[in-house]
């Protein structure tokens, strides 16, 4: 400090003494070092994931999370925990915004104590199997994709680390997921975890220019970034969930739920839509198509995992905008790079109740599928039937209650298994939430709104009750027994508001 | 009914059910099924009911059911027993 | 009301999974096929899983009316699946390569036998007869009116081509046999089905096709996938001009009728009892059907 600096500071802080707590100035780069040399370029750039996560002083009992954009082709969240592992760090939470088949992978890290703890959306494959059958000391905690940053804002998910995989970064931390090798599109879920994470570092397969744009992840938020071989390989973000059906029974279940979109009085200009990523409600949006040119009609918009047959509508002009927070193929991920009116949000943005404003709260229709719906219309998407996690919460219950209009469809029977039982194995979604269920054997309007029965009665759809949809289940399969389970609790099942709906209990062999 | 040689009918598609069946002494029936929590009571059932029905009271008798509705496990059960007893002239009334 | 057929869903007798679920597509006839659906060293398997499918009341609920294709009775299969599916209680059996009046009589024969044998009631189990040589296509008529069983005739493509030396293609090579099966199923009183269309994935080729024999007068079709269902029936449903043209004539027919008048006529055109008559059946139909959707 200059010897005038210092006489003007003891002057300031005797006539103002409840300054006492500033800082007398050093020199211009006192906060920025690497101004004074060429590292101003490189200092966020790591040689590994290790170094990163040395940086970052990773310790155990951390929060660390990760999104699943490249679903079931993720390269990154197995990677990431492995380093960690090496590193001997125990007891750390995983929060990743959901978790695939391709994670079974984790179950050594899970026994060896790296990993104690999990928020997530789902869990499929061995990684839910082994969980179900008490792999964990702690229950999993399952939240919907709004849910995830309710729970992130609560400060119940802290996270101290976000690893996050993007397609391509610049050296200051702007990322995307439409361009570079391996993209992945909408970054909805990491863009939320880049927000309030208390130390980001990126993941990618090319570092290019400055300055990286279109920025979903900006550089303001980002301390690290690492070069790594490959984040995921976007040919499997397809694979289970989005696909293209030409099952005749699914592609009838789609055209109910066309036929119950069409009668239902939701079906208007600038009427506004969600298909999810099951194979009869993507369908359901091929059939849509003619019925909007017949009625002259178009959709403001259509949100959510956005799918190629969503794109085909958009690019034919007859969805305006599409908000998009996943990309479930790579033809949305593509889409988004380009079409100026396909438009990247966040989860915040999609689904968080918490948020100032969602965009589910503007949705008139969802068309969302089950594992289970019970005869008050509650529904599980996350457990088997025979007590086994094997799903996801995802934007469920969130679109179910901003919609206007809630389909659910699903065949009324998978081999022997029933859909339609008394009451849900795992309840996910409530049934006030729900509105009308499409089955191949019939549809089911929720009595709490006759008016929407009325109108698909007059338009002569297959209406039935749901009780009358059990009877006929059961009377082919025969009544299902009850499954037994253990007491010890594996799951916490999450509601979108960040209350507990109900457990899932270790399945007993 | 008498088995008199390995048999097998059906298949391991799904909604389908793969029946084995051997001679042996005394009846022996191992079902495995994707649908065991739920329905292997009832599956033992038909197939107790399909074995009795046919008078087999000898045999070994192996299951793999893919979420078969009864009316399937009975036809599976009943081709591969006839198959295994060689047995040409079909008494109906016990079959339908 | 006369039960109307306009589909008939073929499935195969040996796969279980169809078997129990094809119901839900809500054709007119649901055909169980044990003929060339199944290969030989499974006739013995699909023979049961058909039989015991039968047993399954969903198809009565449904309105569905089952059918059996069996294996010609002079397979060693055919009196076999005979025996299983008339006692199963299938609604209809069709037989396939009928050449003469004699084959339906010989498998009427069999059918009143097991029918007697098995307590059913005797007439109970409908025929059809399936026709795929030139023999039979010329025998037509005869075949037609060979029995009181006979619910219908349908026209198979694929044995009479190659009888007759030419292969599928625009039509043309079905022109004759066309008209003759169907000309004979009106002499008899009974319905006539077409040929399947074998590529499930030409819509607009199928309902090309459907519009042909619409206009020719066929029932209806005979199906081998799900998905050509809807689109038959609604190619078979009346359009909403032709209901509302139908309630007029129905109502100028009955105002005449009231005010005693002898001839009828609407917009300047007279209105006579065929005219009526046919009225009558659109409105029926639309009711049964719905009105054709524009897709």
């Amino acid at each position: 400090m200059t010897t005038s600096l210092n006489k003007k500071i003891d002057d300031l802080l005797r006539q103002h003494p409840d300054l006492k707590n500033i800082t007398p100035f050093v020199d211009a780069n006192a906060t920025t070092p690497y101004l004074k040399d060429e590292s101003k370029y490189t200092r966020k750039l790591c040689d590994s994931i290790e170094q990163a996560i040395k940086k970052c002083e990773l310790r155990d009992g951390m929060t660390i999370s990760f999104h699943h954009a490249f679903r079931e082709g993720d390269k990154v969240i197995n990677k990431v925990v492995e380093t960690i592992s090496n590193l001997g760090i125990k007891n750390l939470t995983l929060a990743s915004s959901s978790l695939l088949s391709c994670n079974s992978a984790l179950i050594p890290h899970i026994e060896a104590g790296v990993i104690t703890k999990i928020y997530t959306s789902g869990l499929r494959g061995k990684l839910a199997d082994a969980i179900s059958h008490g792999l964990m000391e702690n229950p999993v905690h399952i939240h919907s994709h709004g849910g995830r940053v309710k729970l992130i804002q609560s400060g119940e998910i802290n996270i101290d680390i976000a690893f996050l995989a993007v397609s391509t970064a610049d050296e200051q931390g702007n990322a995307n997921g439409v361009s570079g090798k391996s993209q992945c599109g909408a970054l909805g879920y990491a863009m939320v975890d880049a927000q309030f994470a208390k130390k980001v570092v990126l993941l990618t397969e090319d570092i290019v220019g400055y300055p990286n744009h279109p920025a979903s992840i900006r550089q303001d938020q980002v301390d690290y970034i690492v070069k790594v071989d490959e984040v995921g390989d976007p040919t499997k973000i397809s694979v289970g969930a989005a696909r293209i059906t030409s099952n005749p029974r699914e592609l009838m279940i789609a055209r109910y739920a066309a036929d119950v979109i069409e009668y239902s009085g939701y079906f208007k200009d600038g009427f506004s839509i969600q298909t999810g990523s099951g194979a009869s409600s993507t369908a359901a949006t091929r059939f849509l198509e003619n019925r909007m040119r017949a009625k002259n009609i178009t959709a403001s918009f259509a949100l959510g995992g956005i799918t190629a047959s969503i794109v085909d509508l958009h690019e034919k002009g007859l969805v305006k905008r599409l908000l998009d927070t996943q990309s479930f193929d790579g033809t949305a991920g593509q889409s988004l790079g380009k079409n100026r009116d396909h438009i990247e949000v966040s989860t915040n943005v999609y689904a968080n109740p918490a948020s100032k404003g969602a965009s589910v709260d503007e949705l008139d229709i969802v068309i969302l599928s089950a594992l289970e719906i019970d005869l008050d219309y509650n529904v599980n998407v996350l457990t088997g039937s025979d007590g086994v996690m094997r799903g996801a919460s995802g934007g469920h219950c969130d679109t179910a209650a901003g919609a206007n209009l809630t389909i659910i469809v699903a065949p009324l029977i998978r081999s022997r298994i029933p859909t339609v039982i008394k009451k849900v194995t795992t309840l996910v979604t409530p049934g006030e939430s729900v509105d009308v269920l499409v089955t191949d054997h019939g549809i089911a309007v929720n009595p709490n709104r006759p008016e929407i029965a009325e109108r698909l009665k007059a338009a002569n759809l297959p209406i039935m009750t749901i009780e009358e949809l059990y009877q006929r289940a059961v009377s082919l399969t025969g009544e299902p027994k009850p499954i037994e389970f253990e007491d010890k609790i594996v799951g916490v099942v999450h509601f979108r508001d960040g209350s507990v709906i109900d457990v899932v209990r270790q399945v007993k062999d | 009914m008498k088995i008199k040689k390995d048999a097998m009918a059906g298949t391991l598609e799904s909604s389908d059910l793969l029946v084995k069946v051997s001679p042996n002494t005394g009846i022996e029936i191992v079902i495995n099924s994707d649908v065991n929590k739920q329905f292997g009571d009832q599956i033992r059932t038909v197939v107790d009911q399909t074995l009795n029905d046919l008078n087999v009271t000898d045999g070994l008798i192996i299951i793999d059911d893919k979420g078969a509705l009864d009316c399937a496990i009975k036809a599976r059960v009943q081709c591969a027993v006839l198959r295994g007893a060689e047995e040409e002239n079909l008494d109906w009334s016990k079959l339908l | 009301m006369k039960k109307i057929r306009r589909s008939m869903l073929f499935l195969p007798g040996a796969n279980a999974a169809m078997l129990s679920t094809s119901f839900v597509y809500k054709p007119d006839s649901i055909m169980f096929d044990l003929e060339d659906a199944v290969s030989i060293k499974e006739k013995d398997s699909a023979r049961l899983l058909v039989a015991q499918t039968l047993l399954l009341p969903v198809y009565r609920e449904h309105g569905i009316e089952t059918v059996v294709r069996i294996n010609a009775l002079n397979t060693p299969f055919g009196l076999k699946d005979l025996e299983a599916v008339v006692r199963a209680g299938v609604d209809v059996v069709r037989l396939p390569m009928t050449n003469s009046a004699e084959d339906i009589h010989e498998l009427e024969a069999h059918v009143e036998r097991i029918e007697k044998e098995c307590g059913r009631e005797v007439g109970s189990t409908k025929l059809m007869a399936a026709i795929e040589s030139a023999l039979g296509v010329v025998n037509a008529v005869s075949i037609a009116k060979a029995s009181p069983r006979l619910i219908g005739i349908a026209l198979a493509a694929f044995d009479y081509l190659v009888d007759m030396q030419t292969e599928r293609g625009d039509g043309t090579e079905l022109f004759y046999a066309r008209c003759a099966v169907l000309h004979a199923a009106r002499v008899a009183g009974i319905d006539a089905f077409d040929v399947v269309y074998s590529n499930v994935n030409d819509d607009e080729g199928f309902l090309k096709e459907v519009s042909l024999i619409k206009k020719l007068g066929y029932n209806g079709k005979s199906l081998i996938n799900p998905r050509q269902i809807e689109l038959l029936h609604n190619a078979y449903a009346p359009t909403a001009a032709e209901v509302e043209n139908a309630q007029k004539v129905v109502e100028a027919a009955e105002e005449g009728e009231r005010k005693g008048l002898g001839v009828i006529s609407l917009n300047g055109k007279m209105i006579d009892a065929p005219i009526i008559a046919r009225a009558r059946k659109v409105i029926e139909l639309a009711k049964y059907s719905g009105v054709r959707k524009e897709f």
